[in-house]
């Protein structure tokens, strides 16, 4: 059984309780229940293949792309169940945001990458709007001083590091609450990763944020809870300080102090 | 076994390192045959095509001073503002005063040898400017096929004579001749023109490409985005790709025995030859349009899922304008199949005698390649060089087409 630490009691933005996913017969993850909060960055850590990438794409049904993948058990957004018959993915994805293992900025303009959201979801209703919207996004982001001259230019022109935050601009434009991130740095040079771990801080308390890595000193850096994943269960959840110093599970130990992953 | 040593190792590696140095020279040289054989071929053919080409945009015209001064034609010019100016002109006797001039200038037995429809070249002229009339102009009109053939020097003695002499006196000579990109077909090959066959083709293939892109495109992304995999969607795959193998001339027949029992009256119609032509098409397009989509790669549709956009918002604003340069390849390959097609449109009647230009999407109409089949096919040695210069322009299209295309591939085209 899932080893829960003892928690603060906070307002659960994402409740997970139950959840299974299955490619086609094979059980990716097993029985997980978890809540996320606003309050904290949420990191899950684990050895490839352990799952935590697939539970993070169940939160906002990116799973549904893939064929022969299966929910079962029962996430709740705000209280209400994303997976009940009758749920609009386009709006749950409006709500939760994701940004990618490798940046992957629409082949158009700066501009155009971080507009796109917004103009779909009908959030502007002029272009002096948009152009705000646009501007508030890219400064969250951190990129807007080194791009606010060429927002013609290609998103894709923009180096590695430069184009994670524009992805992360791009996800925050539609103000969503909750943003997942899935290895976010794991193709970027440390200067780029320790600039995406500064947003990360920033954006903190204004969205709820998951992070999936690999790294356990980034989860350490930047995170104020850890889920620690093996072999599609959850096997230890708690605040990242008990997680790192004082793991209860043999398992989680082990990891955490490179005995394997 | 015993370890080898450095030196044994060094050595066995240089020896096969001659054995691969070897061998690649080889697949080079073999890879430059190819291309090398190629380009021959290919410069051969083009060579040979425009020599004889060239010969075909001229034909043989006898030159003479036309003199209309002193009332030769009677002739209200209102009439020749009129609808038909060139019949007008016949009835005021404008053939007559063309033999007679003719016979004036170059002897009886020339003007005889004018082509019968040359006075159909001196009424365009005249209807254009009327202003002619009472005056004295020159001339260069066709002359008959039996003259021109006499000029080539494979004629009848007496006429090779006959063109020699004239030719000697400045009054015969082949010449550029531009009407035969507006004129349409006709039995001699002195007054032949490929413009009936041209617009035929432009027609036709502006009915195939409005038909087979549009529908093999939205069942290429149909299949590849939103269609369930399922046994029916395996079907439909297969036979989707068994239709781009069948012989063309099997969609001909489908054409005769679908499109004109629906519609008796187009026969050789532009519109059922392009109808016909789509059918061929279309599955090319789909084929080569699941293949651009497919190539498109998957973090796009993610980044554009994951902002909230539906599924046909991230077709239509992503994976679309990506797939689009693949598409257009594809369906340059396909259309340039169709324009290059004979077999299906003989089928649905194309290869009639239509002697002038269609006047639209269903009126009868000749296309390039069947014009070619039918100029190839005649005993009168003139059609040699017409059909040749008829090559030329189906290959211009051709060029013209896949140009366009590759001009919208590259603007298109998107870096990522």
């Amino acid at each position: 059984m899932t080893n829960f630490h003892d928690l603060d009691p906070v307002e659960a933005r994402i409740a997970a309780r139950g959840v299974s996913v299955y490619y086609g017969d094979k059980r990716a993850i097993d029985n997980v229940s978890i809540d996320i909060s606003d309050e904290y960055v949420t990191a899950f850590i684990g050895p490839s293949g352990c799952g935590k990438s697939t539970f993070l794409r169940a939160l906002n049904r990116m799973n549904d792309t893939i064929l022969g993948a299966r929910v079962e058990g029962e996430i709740k957004l705000d209280g209400e169940d994303i997976y009940k018959s009758g749920m609009d993915v386009v709006q749950l994805r409006a709500r939760v945001g994701m940004v990618f293992q490798k940046p992957n900025p629409f082949p158009k303009s700066i501009y155009e990458n971080v507009a796109y959201g917004p103009r779909i979801h009908g959030l502007s209703t002029s272009k002096a709007e948009l152009d705000e919207i646009v501007e508030r996004s890219l400064k969250r982001a951190g990129l807007w001083e080194e791009v606010k001259d060429r927002l013609t230019e290609s998103g894709t022109a923009l180096s590695g590091g430069q184009q994670q935050r524009l992805c992360i601009a791009r996800a925050i434009a539609v103000e969503p609450e909750v943003i997942l991130m899935d290895e976010p740095c794991s193709a970027l040079d440390p200067i780029a990763t320790a600039k995406i771990e500064e947003l990360i801080a920033e954006l903190r308390g204004r969205y709820a944020i998951v992070i999936v890595t690999h790294s356990m000193q980034q989860a350490a850096r930047v995170s104020q809870r850890t889920a620690f994943f093996h072999l599609g269960k959850m096997v230890e959840y708690g605040k990242t300080s008990e997680i790192f110093t004082n793991p209860r599970e043999e398992r989680t130990k082990d990891y955490i102090t490179g005995r394997y992953g | 076994m015993t370890e080898l040593s450095h030196q044994e190792r060094a050595q066995r590696i240089a020896n096969r390192l001659a054995q691969r140095h070897a061998s690649e020279r080889r697949f080079r040289a073999l890879g430059f045959f190819a291309v090398a054989l190629s380009a021959l071929v290919l410069a051969f053919l083009l060579v040979t095509m425009t020599a004889n080409a060239v010969g075909g945009f001229k034909r043989a015209e006898l030159a003479f001073k036309l003199d209309l001064s002193g009332g030769m034609l009677q002739i209200d010019p209102s009439q020749l503002a009129g609808d038909n100016p060139a019949s007008a002109l016949e009835t005021a006797g404008l053939r007559d005063v063309l033999q007679f001039a003719a016979a004036k200038a170059l002897g009886d037995k020339a003007a005889s040898e004018l082509d019968p429809d040359a006075w159909r070249d001196v009424a365009r002229k005249i209807a254009a400017d009327p202003a002619l009339l009472n005056t004295s102009f020159d001339v260069s009109l066709p002359a008959s096929d039996d003259l021109a053939s006499g000029l080539r020097g494979d004629g009848a003695p007496a006429m090779v004579a006959l063109a020699n002499d004239l030719a000697a006196k400045g009054q015969l000579s082949t010449r550029f001749d531009p009407g035969f990109l507006t004129r349409s077909d006709a039995t001699s090959p002195q007054s032949v023109g490929i413009w009936g066959a041209l617009k035929g083709s432009m027609l036709t293939m502006l009915v195939t490409l409005a038909l087979a892109f549009p529908i093999g495109v939205f069942a290429a992304v149909y299949l590849e985005e939103f269609a369930p995999r399922n046994r029916w969607t395996d079907l439909i795959e297969v036979s989707i790709n068994n239709l781009a193998a069948v012989p063309s001339i099997i969609f001909g027949l489908l054409g005769l025995a679908l499109f004109l029992t629906i519609f008796p009256y187009w026969r050789s119609a532009p519109l059922i030859g392009g109808m016909t032509l789509a059918l061929m098409t279309m599955p090319v397009i789909v084929i080569s349009g699941r293949n651009a989509i497919k190539a498109v790669p998957p973090s796009i549709r993610d980044a554009a899922l994951a902002v909230g956009a539906s599924k046909v918002q991230t077709v239509f604003h992503h994976v679309l304008p990506l797939a689009l340069p693949g598409i257009l390849t594809g369906t340059i390959i396909g259309m340039a199949r169709a324009l290059g097609e004979t077999a299906p449109l003989l089928m649905i009647g194309m290869k009639a005698f239509v002697a002038t230009a269609p006047a639209g999407f269903t009126s009868p109409s000749s296309v390039l390649p069947v014009q070619i089949f039918l100029w190839s096919d005649e005993i009168n040695r003139g059609f040699v060089e017409r059909t040749s210069a008829a090559i030329i322009v189906l290959l211009m299209f051709l060029l013209v087409m896949n140009g366009t295309a590759i001009y919208l591939r590259n603007r298109f085209e998107n870096r990522w």
